[in-house]
């Protein structure tokens, strides 16, 4: 079927042609100039950017726009070449060079050619692979400037990346990071596969956000199925997205404490932590309660049991987090550390379309789960606490914040708790191609997945973007004129994903 | 923060009990260690983490098992900071072929005697992400491995049984 082109809702003077079966916003394919209309969009700040990413004929482009929705919009590829969104657009940079290294698309005008995810290492199955080169890292040049190479692996329990600190003296004049350590692989592994076999990839995509991924890609395929999810399903869903940021909130703000030496709190911290993920296990099953969201609903109902264990943390929560608050507060040894260290700027933040708590901290007032308000979040009272400083003591007690809102949002859930199925049944033939989207806001932010199902709901191309992707670059820049020993708190103040967006 | 100070000397600790050394483990470990090692190293290992391209999941149990509750330090086992220090390799992750030198630079590192811990189902076996193009598999695939510790991610208390089979007295075992 052709349509007319029309102008796509939310970017006005924008024209496309409009994509069947694509769920719930229509999907647009646009032409060279409209395509290059949508990057000016981004960059003079009328929409945020929510994703980018490529199959085998196209590329694709996820925005935020105005009136708090989604917009979709796909450009072909021709010879093997589309224009740059980084060119206009420079957030775009790393998942462009990443569609370039999976797909090979080449986006005319990138200002950084250099490979991303391809380390020149992949034995080439069925990617092609570039051979192996000495990895050029950006030039700096100034008297008495020295490099310090840290990683892939690090000191810490972490997850593997490198940095290429260039400083004069202890001060930080530039941070390269160079990821891609962890790239698995994902996508690849999802084509083909059938929706439930894809939930457990996607919910191992980024290991702490498990259930963030797990929401996202469900609503996904949910959007394409037009499926109708039980309430109880949205329900439950609700307490472990907001279970999984209490656990990592907590974890974080002891660990970036940790790297000021201030022991005491990871301490308390990681006590909490251990509570909530063995409150985890009692109500769902599962610790971290991966595999528990699924395409149609859930697949562990709350038992008394769990109601309890939750209400028992909740409890321990109310007596004990006024006193980190307080510790935290009071003591002016760590605030010396976190104060004015790490600053993020508001536009930077803003241009990056930084999402959770690292945009949070520097003014950028969004989150999913109020400006995309998805369910159980539509019918629940809750603020958007934020913070313009942007710097690590921001990022810390927006943490603090951020937990008491999640405390209320459970006890808002279960007080009130559906009753009915927790799942509702899944197609396995729809005769047709399938598109859907879905969002849902994870502790560090917003995860948007992309899905595409053929005709017996098996995964044709599925793409899980990371929160991180928008992050990290900030980190680079945030870190600026610190000084090296600063670094860790800096860097755990963002706690951005390695697994996440190196797929 | 005096209070919450005295508050936690007058509570009763986290602590859980120790758990029992695994007892597959415990075979596997007496398999493939040389009495002598043993000895040499006596009741205390460090430990040092290399996430092979894992999900983090892994990673974040491993670090549970510093807190209160599991306090892996009591026990004579502790992380460290550099391989160089280290006497047990606790490997996670598919081992993928971007990791794959760092992780072979890292146990070259390593002094020996030294042993190797797979741990979580990805690093035991590939996991989910077994048949990738990016991904090596099993850490065996890499390095001599001494230790499985399944799990998707294992618990602490899984990965503290399997640490303490490490610990665990064996005989002698005859060398040729």
């Amino acid at each position: 079927m052709t349509h007319a082109s029309n102008e796509i809702a939310g970017i006005p003077g924008v024209y496309g042609t409009p994509v069947d079966n694509h769920a719930p916003c229509t999907r647009h394919r646009v032409d060279h100039m409209g395509w290059i209309t949508v990057c000016d969009v981004l960059e003079q700040g009328r929409a945020d950017l929510m994703g980018l990413w490529a199959d085998a004929s196209e590329v694709h482009m996820a925005l935020f726009v105005q009136s708090e929705r989604i917009a979709v919009v796909s450009i072909s590829v021709e010879g093997g070449e589309y224009p740059s969104v980084s060119r206009r657009h420079l957030p775009s940079l790393r998942l462009e060079r990443a569609i370039a290294d999976l797909f090979g698309h080449k986006p005319v005008g990138m200002p950084d050619p250099r490979p991303w995810l391809d380390h020149g290492r992949w034995p080439g199955k069925r990617r092609s692979t570039k051979p192996a080169q000495p990895y050029v890292f950006l030039p700096t040049k100034g008297e008495g400037v020295h490099q310090i190479p840290v990683g892939p692996v690090h000191a810490g329990i972490i997850e593997p990346g490198h940095f290429r600190f260039t400083a004069n003296g202890e001060t930080i004049v530039r941070l390269e990071e160079r990821l891609g350590y962890t790239h698995k692989g994902v996508e690849s592994l999802m084509e083909g596969a059938d929706l439930d076999r894809g939930a457990r990839i996607c919910g191992r995509v980024c290991g702490d956000s498990t259930v963030a991924y797990a929401i996202a890609y469900a609503r996904a395929a949910e959007a394409a199925l037009g499926l109708e999810v039980p309430e109880r399903a949205h329900a439950l869903r609700g307490v472990m997205a907001e279970l999984e940021r209490i656990a990592n909130h907590i974890g974080d703000i002891g660990a970036i404490c940790n790297d000021a030496a201030f022991v005491l709190m990871l301490a308390h911290c990681g006590a909490l932590r251990e509570r909530t993920l063995r409150a985890a296990d009692a109500a769902f099953g599962h610790r971290l309660m991966m595999d528990r969201v699924m395409p149609g609903g859930v697949r562990a109902d709350l038992t008394p049991r769990g109601e309890d264990a939750i209400a028992e943390l909740l409890i321990r929560f109310d007596a004990e987090l006024p006193r980190l608050m307080e510790l935290y507060d009071d003591t002016a040894s760590i605030k010396e550390r976190t104060s004015t260290t790490g600053i993020l700027s508001a536009d930077l933040a803003r241009r990056f379309a930084a999402g959770g708590v690292v945009g949070r901290a520097s003014g950028r007032d969004f989150d999913a789960r109020r400006d995309l308000a998805y369910p159980p979040y539509d019918r629940l009272d809750f603020t958007v606490p934020q913070i313009n400083s942007g710097d690590v003591n921001a990022r810390v007690w927006l943490r603090f914040e951020e937990l008491w809102q999640s405390i209320s949002l459970i006890r808002q859930i279960v007080a009130d708790l559906p009753p009915g199925p927790i799942a509702c049944g899944i197609p396995t033939q729809i005769g047709e191609i399938r598109e859907g989207c879905g969002v849902a806001e994870g502790f560090r932010g917003d995860v948007f997945v992309w899905l595409r199902l053929d005709t017996d709901t098996r995964i044709l191309r599925c793409h899980p973007r990371d929160p991180s992707w928008f992050q990290w670059p900030l980190l680079e820049a945030a870190i600026e004129d610190n000084i090296v020993a600063d670094f860790p708190i800096c860097n755990k103040s963002f706690n951005c994903s390695y697994s996440g967006p190196d797929l | 923060m005096r209070t919450l100070i005295a508050r936690s000397l007058f509570s009763k600790p986290l602590t859980v009990p120790a758990p029992t050394a695994d007892e597959a483990s415990c075979r596997d470990v007496a398999a493939a260690l040389n009495h002598r090692a043993r000895q040499r190293l006596g009741r205390s290992l460090a430990i040092r983490a290399i996430d092979a391209g894992s999900c983090n999941g892994c990673e974040l149990e491993m670090h549970a098992l510093n807190n209160a509750f599991y306090d892996l330090e009591r026990f004579g086992l502790r992380f460290v900071a550099s391989p160089r220090h280290a006497d047990v390799l606790m490997v996670t992750g598919p081992v993928t072929w971007n990791m794959r030198e760092a992780v072979e630079r890292t146990f070259a590192a390593t002094p020996a005697p030294k042993w190797v811990v797979a741990v979580g189902e990805c690093a035991c076996t590939g996991g989910i992400f077994a048949g990738s193009y990016a991904c090596v598999g099993a850490v065996e695939a890499v390095l001599p491995v001494d230790l499985r510790i399944p799990g998707c991610p294992p618990t602490p208390t899984a990965m503290l049984q399997g640490l303490l089979a490490l610990l665990a007295p064996t005989k002698p075992v005859a060398t040729g």
